[in-house]
């Protein structure tokens, strides 16, 4: 293979390599592409309220499990004096508080922040079930008063209203019948839901609870929600029995499906639960880092996020040089600027990063012109050119500091940030100025001085991007993409821009 | 528009840099042949060694401590250039007449005493003129006479003769004349003049300074259409023994005419320029293609010389 085809293949890998990672954690981590984007997340809090009575106690709350629609992105727990731990039997985890001795009313606390799943897969159902519903251990008049339902559900179903909507319907009637009332104030269908369920078991169709969160901000206190879902015809339906109606409302959190009860509670009485939702907007990064985290995706575990945050800062301006240098490689290979010292314009454009574009280049211009002006007064000395760089430098490092002092007497603060230059290379682009203003003359300066500012202005813009910003940092793969361009352009053979220009006259 | 003279240059053969780069000097000029022709003095000592012509080598000096020999180094002569041995593009090239009164004169006119011309050479020492600065080394060398017809062509300094060198084969000359706007140097940039030689015949092809065409030396007046280099067949044969010199594909060779001597070889370069295609008013690339299918046949270089007098006469379709 030629080494030409090598590097092309080389810089394909390279390209596709970083671009498919890039597009990886897009798709499949839900890493934004874009900056600012944002995600909406809910803190909901499950408190439990309840007296206890002076004996051992053991509180267990049913905990939501994994659900299309929204993705867990932490769960915390809080309650002083309780020994804490989750089980967790038949995909059902519950959250378990133990005390030896507690008097007096008791709050329990469990916090979890859920996001919308934008990306939802197919819901994953549960199993069809494999038991019927338990009847209900109803009164002899209760049953009579069951049976008196169904038989009236019967008779006003037909075939475009089938019976279930029916028999919802009256339970969550506002004024519901005599029957119902009935049914509603016994122990054992404590609300309309289990009622529902209790009287769909007697038609021998499967049901089950579904209790739940409706997320509002600022919500507080409510009560869990119960609803009812249906085995029909090989699906689970969900149904709204106070209601009736068919479906799960909207921005609907499940926490319980299914199940025995939602709170179990020994040794305490008037226990309650109660639900508090509240929605923060958060970077979509977080979110995505977050979810990322829980599933320790290894492309995202060793990754720059895994630094100290501090550290972070400084990846992120080391990620903008590769920019850099490609703003550079493009203009020197694609338009042809001369500019002194190759990548002293990348370095530049580094600290005007810090100092901010128009402050940079005024310092720049000062600290330049006043070292040839020094640096003019050297040459005609015999003096060895280190010794002669040397002093440049010092010359240098003097008038940033004046500078600096100067800048903060006059509260003027940015320009402090100076000690960003590269006073070492400063010293030596002088040095090569200099004696270029001796050899070719002043326009020979301009020329090159110019084109490393203009590319150096040029890689500021780029570098400080606000979108190049957030894919380098977020995305460093796409660094192996821009490698790839590099190289690609290593073996450009067009005319530069400028050549053009250069060979006008030969264009005949 | 310029979508549409990208094509046209392309069509019209021109090389730009990037094709030179990497077509030209990446695949023929190997790294470990560089340093021979980046430093003048081994290049001066093996084409002596090669019986190649070149400008007498006066004296050297590589240490600062040397320095102090200088003026006993110079007594003995009376004209004569100080040259960085790494120099590029004809920086810190320093050509100097003794005075009676112990003076040297520059072309300009200007005078340096010894004293000046120790601090010259130190600052060569210490690397002011050599790529990134690294420490370098000065020597003496003869001062050319220039050969009296192309004397006529110059301002001050010495026009020099480039020959591109490609594979062996001389594929393009310029003669370089130094004006009064490039203050005696024959740099194109500069505003020196380039004159396009025709390789069959050593006469001029057209003459342009800063890319425009002119018609006479702008301050000798003197008519380039006049020009025939003297000794051309020569000069040939001299260029393209550089190339079994240097082992280098794609090389310029720099060479003077001395009215003694004749023609001598100043120095090499391993990445000349393109300037010699407005010079001569065509491109590189139709040549180079030419000789890259006679790679094979490993000629000597009478029979290269030759092939290329034969086959590289001035364009057919010239204006």
């Amino acid at each position: 293979m030629t080494s030409r085809s090598q590097i092309k293949l080389l810089s394909a890998v390279l390209i596709s390599v970083g671009v498919g990672l890039t597009l990886y954690k897009f798709f499949f981590l839900h890493f934004p592409l874009m900056p600012g984007s944002v995600r909406t997340v809910w803190s909901v809090e499950a408190k439990i309220t309840f007296d206890a009575e002076g004996g051992a106690i053991e509180a267990n709350l049913a905990l939501p499990g994994d659900q299309h629609s929204f993705e867990i992105l932490d769960e915390t727990f809080a309650s002083s004096g309780y020994d804490f731990s989750i089980e967790s039997n038949n995909n059902q985890r519950r959250a378990i508080w133990k005390s030896e001795t507690q008097d007096g009313e008791q709050n329990l606390y469990y916090n979890l922040q859920i996001t919308n799943n934008e990306h939802a897969a197919i819901p994953a159902d549960i199993t069809a079930p494999s038991r019927p519903t338990t009847a209900a251990a109803w009164l002899p008049a209760e049953r009579e008063a069951a049976l008196g339902i169904i038989e009236t559900a019967k008779a006003r179903s037909g075939p475009d209203r089938p019976i279930i909507q029916e028999l919802l319907a009256m339970i969550g009637a506002e004024t519901p019948s005599e029957d119902v009332h009935l049914l509603l104030s016994s122990a054992d269908s404590p609300s309309k839901a289990a009622l529902a369920i209790h009287l769909l078991a007697e038609l021998g169709i499967y049901a089950h609870l579904i209790r739940g969160v409706k997320l509002e901000n600022r919500a507080h206190n409510n009560p869990p929600i119960e609803l009812v879902e249906i085995y029909e015809s090989g699906n689970w339906i969900t149904y709204d029995p106070r209601t009736g109606e068919k479906g799960l409302p909207e921005s609907f959190f499940i926490w319980q499906r299914g199940g025995p009860s939602l709170l179990d509670l020994t040794g305490g009485s008037k226990s309650k639960i109660r639900f508090s939702s509240l929605s923060n907007v958060i970077p979509a990064k977080n979110v995505a880092l977050k979810l990322a985290r829980e599933e320790t995706v290894a492309l995202v575990d060793f990754n720059i996020y895994s630094l100290p945050v501090e550290k972070q800062t400084v990846f992120k301006s080391l990620l903008l040089v590769p920019i850099g240098a490609l703003v550079v490689v493009m203009f020197r290979i694609l338009v042809g600027v001369r500019t002194s010292g190759t990548f002293m314009p990348v370095l530049i454009a580094l600290a005007f990063i810090q100092t901010t574009l128009l402050t940079g280049i005024g310092i720049l211009l000062v600290l330049v012109a006043s070292g040839l002006w020094v640096r003019s007064y050297f040459s005609k000395m015999d003096l060895h050119m280190v010794s002669r760089i040397g002093a440049v430098l010092i010359i240098v490092v003097v008038l940033m500091a004046g500078f600096s002092v100067l800048s903060h007497k006059l509260g003027w603060d940015e320009a402090l940030n100076m000690t960003f230059f590269p006073m070492v290379i400063l010293a030596w682009t002088i040095e090569r100025m200099s004696i270029t203003w001796e050899e070719e003359g002043p326009r020979e300066v301009a020329i090159q001085g110019g084109g490393s500012l203009l590319v150096a202005v040029c890689a500021y813009f780029a570098m400080t991007n606000k979108l190049v910003e957030h894919l380098t940092f977020n995305f460093p793969e796409l660094l192996l993409g821009v490698l790839g361009l590099i190289l690609l352009l290593g073996q450009y053979t067009g005319f530069r821009l400028l050549e053009l220009h250069r060979f006008r006259h030969m264009d005949t | 528009m310029w979508w549409a003279r990208r094509k046209r240059l392309r069509e019209n053969g021109i090389v730009g840099i990037n094709e030179r780069n990497i077509a030209l000097i990446s695949r023929y000029n190997e790294r470990a042949n560089f340093p021979l022709v980046d430093n003048k003095l081994l290049t001066k000592r093996a084409a002596q060694a090669g019986n190649i012509a070149v400008p007498e080598l006066l004296g050297v000096i590589d240490t600062p401590y040397q320095l102090r020999r200088l003026p006993e180094l110079l007594r003995p002569l009376r004209e004569f250039v100080v040259k960085p041995t790494r120099g590029s593009g004809g920086k810190g090239i320093l050509v100097l007449n003794r005075h009676d009164d112990g003076q040297f004169a520059k072309p300009g006119g200007q005078l340096l005493t010894i004293e000046d011309i120790r601090h010259y050479i130190s600052n060569i020492l210490s690397g002011v003129y050599s790529l990134g600065g690294r420490p370098d080394a000065a020597f003496l060398e003869a001062l050319v006479a220039s050969d009296p017809i192309l004397h006529q062509y110059a301002f001050q300094g010495l026009p020099d003769i480039r020959v591109i060198i490609f594979l062996g084969y001389p594929i393009m000359a310029m003669m370089r004349c130094p004006t009064r706007l490039s203050d005696g140097k024959a740099n194109l940039h500069q505003g020196a003049v380039g004159v396009g030689i025709d390789i069959s015949t050593g006469t001029a092809l057209r003459a342009v300074q800063n890319n425009n065409v002119v018609i006479n030396h702008p301050d000798t007046g003197v008519n380039f259409s006049n020009l025939i280099i003297p000794d051309w067949t020569n000069l040939l044969h001299l260029a393209a023994s550089c190339h079994e010199l240097t082992g280098l594909g794609y090389l310029g060779c720099d060479i003077v005419v001395d009215r003694d001597h004749g023609p001598l070889i100043l120095e090499l370069n391993a990445r000349p320029g393109l300037s010699i295609q407005t010079a001569s008013g065509m491109g590189l690339r139709s040549r180079v293609n030419t000789i890259q299918q006679l790679a094979n046949c490993d000629w000597p270089i009478e029979k290269r010389v030759e092939y290329a007098m034969e086959n590289f006469s001035a364009r057919p379709d010239a204006n």
